[in-house]
């Protein structure tokens, strides 16, 4: 495998792997008016992400460092087709960190719930915005023969760009729900089984519909095994959370959101970009890849640092790994006493 | 319809300054504050007294708020290269993306996995286990630094690169000389010791602000809180003083690279017009600085101390912005190509080589005027509590208060000057190399082809405004925190860690769960 195919395929794994992580607290975040409506209640959702999001956000941070490292013409080209929804991204990032750490810094009811919306629409906007950029660079963006955006603001935002959206989002709320299942005890927990166990398989359908997409326009054999994986996991993810088995259920319907990338990266290789307006106007990895002596370092840093790095950050997770229960001095909000 | 009619690379200017600068308020507080709270959780761990466990957990609460305003804004700059800067993006990509991978990549997630866990860890984990977290997250930023700091190091002095011959776009030939470059090593040293200098203001303007309040409330001098700001007055007046030594010295040196690298950025901070030997220093310049004409300005010198700080001797020839003017003209061009495409409308314009003369000259001096102030205040402050003394002077205690903010302005426009001073280009070229093989990128060449003003100005607006917003909500918070003083939200559990060999897991932990979110959010 040349190193151009290898940092495609990181590029991948650091998007799954963002999608993967941050996806359930994107969800938890967005669950909170629908399963959170005490303040216990919410507190101990945001108890199970606290000490992970910051983490998973920097699996974002990673990808898009990785996108401009390996293939500048593509971070080139992408970011500025997507002017607009990156800013989104980038506004529901801030206003989402900010209110994690300062929700607990003063004590009024109104304070709390103030921020803790907050938190919510910073995440479903952030969440949105790069299920919209995602989907757009899968499935196509107007850009010309030097790579550049042709007809205005929002033409690179078409159905592709609203399907990666809404697959992003309807992914992620059910993955936190999951999770809520699998990292809490008592009623909260029914409740987000109860939601999951409904939600799962339509939520899966946009996904499913955008990996089944690339397939079909430049799918191989392999995508199509892949998409029929994607597709037997959410089945998988279903059958294991009617019986209670919620850290079966993550696992299926984590590996579901895997295939179905694994599917739309694979389908999509080596194409990074391809134009809506010529197939020869398409940006490859070829055209935007840096030297081969600059991917050799990339890939002696991350062939020493990545397994670094999961390691250490498997171990929080393994530090965190207690379920959680609201008890009753939790009636609060934390910060009364902060 | 004027407003919009401003080129977009003027707008995207104005908010890559605007959402750097203000990235860079929170990240010398995040650097210098990390090393300090790492040192008096370690104080703690190590002596067992508890005026350290509750320094650790007021500045560390501190620190805690002013790091995820950090984090948040430094989302920005990783994509605003390329939302706004796609022709720069692509002209450096063998370079400089790969060195903020790394940065995400090597320092990012030290960062924020080990502050989450120390946060977190709070009685979960062995107590040395814990405090090694921290200071894992204090390397992360020290690290992440770094990688930024050669980033930016290498716009202003391209090495370790040649220029491909057929998309005249430098190719990297050896990335140890990127990491090495002698610009980054000084850059860095100089950024790290001035965010010391950051921390250290803030523990002697707040620990006099409480000493004093204390001190009129007849309050004991003999118990733990008065211990807490004391210590707090000493660590941080001695951490300031030595700082400023080694921000002078550091600056010295980054000083005497730049009249090597970029001698127009420093005849400009010196609004030194002719070469001159000796070259004067300038104390204070007046009349039409703001006309960027050199011979309009006029100042009030101190001979041959320019030539010291280029040459370090008083007799050395230091050349002037005019004559500079025309050596550049020279080698780089009178006007920019005739190509409205790629240079926008500055297409065939004339070419301005002198940096704006008012902002270099101000910011230069600010940066080294507030970074003396500084020291001053460290010195007053170790002098006026000697001894055990406690000082209860209004205009020193409410002084040093004041001068939080003066390391803060050193640092900003010390920025400032840096990027200013490289202008009209971005990637300025290297004088050590040859000058048809040299990389150099005009600023005015370097904005995204595709966008328009109308989206620029839409990010600008929103982030101004969320920042502005975000600003207003981090001042009352910290403020408000830092009245309460130390013992209100400390409640500081009573074992907050386990005894060694205590297996976390197993043990009774939702009140102790409490505790920790107390002091973490």
């Amino acid at each position: 495998m040349d190193l151009q195919t290898l940092w495609f395929a990181a590029v991948a794994l650091l998007w799954t792997g963002f999608l993967l992580l941050e996806g359930f607290d994107f969800g938890v975040a967005a669950l909170l008016p629908l399963l959170g409506r005490r303040p216990a209640e919410r507190h101990l959702m945001l108890r199970t992400i606290g000490p992970l999001w910051d983490g998973n956000e920097v699996w974002l941070i990673t990808a898009v460092g990785a996108v401009f490292a390996a293939f500048p013409g593509w971070y080139a080209t992408w970011l500025p087709a997507l002017y607009l929804p990156f800013v989104l991204v980038l506004f529901g990032l801030i206003i989402r960190a900010v209110a994690f750490e300062w929700r607990h810094s003063h004590s009024t009811e109104a304070w709390d719930t103030t921020w803790t919306r907050v938190i919510t629409t910073g995440s479903l906007v952030a969440a949105a915005g790069i299920g919209a950029a995602l989907g757009a660079t899968t499935l196509g963006l107007p850009i010309d023969d030097d790579g550049n955006r042709v007809g205005g603001a929002f033409s690179g935002l078409g159905w592709p760009a609203l399907l990666g959206a809404v697959a992003v989002l309807a992914f992620s709320v059910v993955h936190g729900a999951v999770f809520l299942s699998l990292k809490t005890d008592g009623p909260l927990r029914v409740a987000a089984r109860r939601f999951a166990l409904r939600w799962a398989p339509v939520a899966a359908l946009p996904l499913l519909a955008w990996a089944g997409l690339v397939h079909l326009r430049s799918g191989t054999p392999v995508t199509g095994v892949l998409w029929l994986a994607a597709a037997l996991a959410v089945l998988v993810a279903w059958v294991r959370l009617r019986v209670g088995r919620e850290g079966q259920a993550f696992t299926a319907w984590g590996a579901m959101l895997v295939m179905a990338a694994a599917t739309v990266f694979g389908a999509a290789y080596p194409v990074v970009v391809p134009s809506t307006i010529d197939s020869a106007f398409d940006v490859t990895i070829a055209d935007a890849s840096v030297s081969d002596y600059t991917l050799t370092v990339m890939t002696w840093a991350a062939g020493i640092g990545l397994p670094v790095v999961l390691g250490y950050q498997a171990w929080t997770y393994w530090v965190f790994r207690r379920r959680l229960t609201a008890e009753p001095q939790h009636g609060e909000p934390a910060g009364a006493h902060a | 319809m004027d407003v919009l009619d401003i080129d977009v690379v003027d707008i995207a200017r104005w908010q890559f300054g605007i959402t750097t600068v203000y990235h860079f308020l929170m990240v010398p507080l995040t650097i210098g504050l990390g090393v300090l709270v790492a040192v008096m959780h370690t104080l703690w761990v190590r002596t067992g007294k508890p005026e350290w466990l509750r320094m650790t957990r007021f500045w560390g609460r501190i620190y805690l708020i002013n790091f995820v305003l950090g984090v948040a804004t430094g989302l920005v700059q990783e994509f605003q290269f390329g939302l706004a800067w796609s022709e720069y993006s692509r002209f450096v990509g063998d370079v400089f993306g790969s060195l903020l991978a790394l940065e995400a990549l090597l320092a990012f997630f030290l960062e924020s996995t080990f502050l989450g866990l120390w946060i977190f860890g709070w009685g979960r984990i062995p107590k040395e286990l814990h405090l090694a977290a921290l200071w894992a997250a204090v390397i992360g930023s020290i690290v992440s630094a770094y990688f930024i700091i050669a980033a930016n190091s290498w716009m202003q002095h391209p090495v370790g690169v040649e220029v491909d011959d057929t998309t005249g776009r430098p190719v990297q030939v050896d990335f140890l000389a990127v990491l090495t470059n002698n610009t980054a090593l000084a850059a860095f040293s100089h950024a790290v010791v001035a965010a010391l200098m950051v921390a250290g203001a803030l523990l002697v303007g707040i620990g006099l602000w409480h000493l004093r309040r204390r001190a009129l409330a007849g309050q004991p001098t003999t118990d733990v809180d008065h211990a807490v700001w004391r210590r707090s007055v000493r660590l941080g007046g001695w951490v300031s003083l030595a700082a400023f030594v080694l921000v002078a010295l550091t600056g010295d040196w980054q000083g005497k690279l730049m009249y090597e690298q970029q001698p127009l950025k420093m005849s400009s901070a010196e609004a030194l017009c002719e070469t001159e030997a000796p070259a004067p220093f300038s104390v204070l310049a007046w009349s039409k600085l703001g006309s960027n004409e050199c011979d309009d300005v006029h100042s009030i010198t101190i001979p041959g101390l320019v030539s010291f700080l280029a040459h370090g001797d008083f007799s050395s020839a230091v050349p002037g912005v005019n004559q500079l003017q025309e050596e550049y003209a020279a080698v780089y061009g009178e006007t920019y190509p005739d190509d409205p495409s790629r240079f926008g409308a500055l297409a065939g314009e004339e070419i301005d080589y002198t940096p704006l003369l008012a902002v270099s000259y101000w910011s230069f001096r600010l940066m080294i005027g507030m970074g003396a102030v500084s020291a001053g205040v460290a010195a007053y402050a170790l002098w006026a509590t000697r001894k055990g003394r406690v000082p209860t002077s209004q205009i020193g205690v409410y002084g040093s208060l004041l001068a939080v903010a003066a390391p803060f302005v050193a640092n900003a426009t010390g920025w400032v000057f840096t990027e200013m001073g490289r202008q009209p280009f971005v990637v300025h070229p290297n004088p050590d190399v040859p000058v048809g093989e040299q990389t150099y990128f005009f600023t005015a060449q370097a904005v995204s082809p595709g966008v328009t003003a109308a989206e620029v100005w839409t990010s600008l607006t929103l982030l101004t405004l969320v920042y502005g917003a975000l600003a207003v909500v981090e001042l009352w918070l910290i403020t408000r925190f830092v009245r309460r003083g130390v013992t209100t939200g400390d409640h500081a559990p009573d074992h907050p860690a386990p005894a060694p060999g205590t297996p976390a897991e197993g043990t009774p932990e939702s009140r102790e769960d409490d505790d920790v979110l107390q002091f973490a959010y």
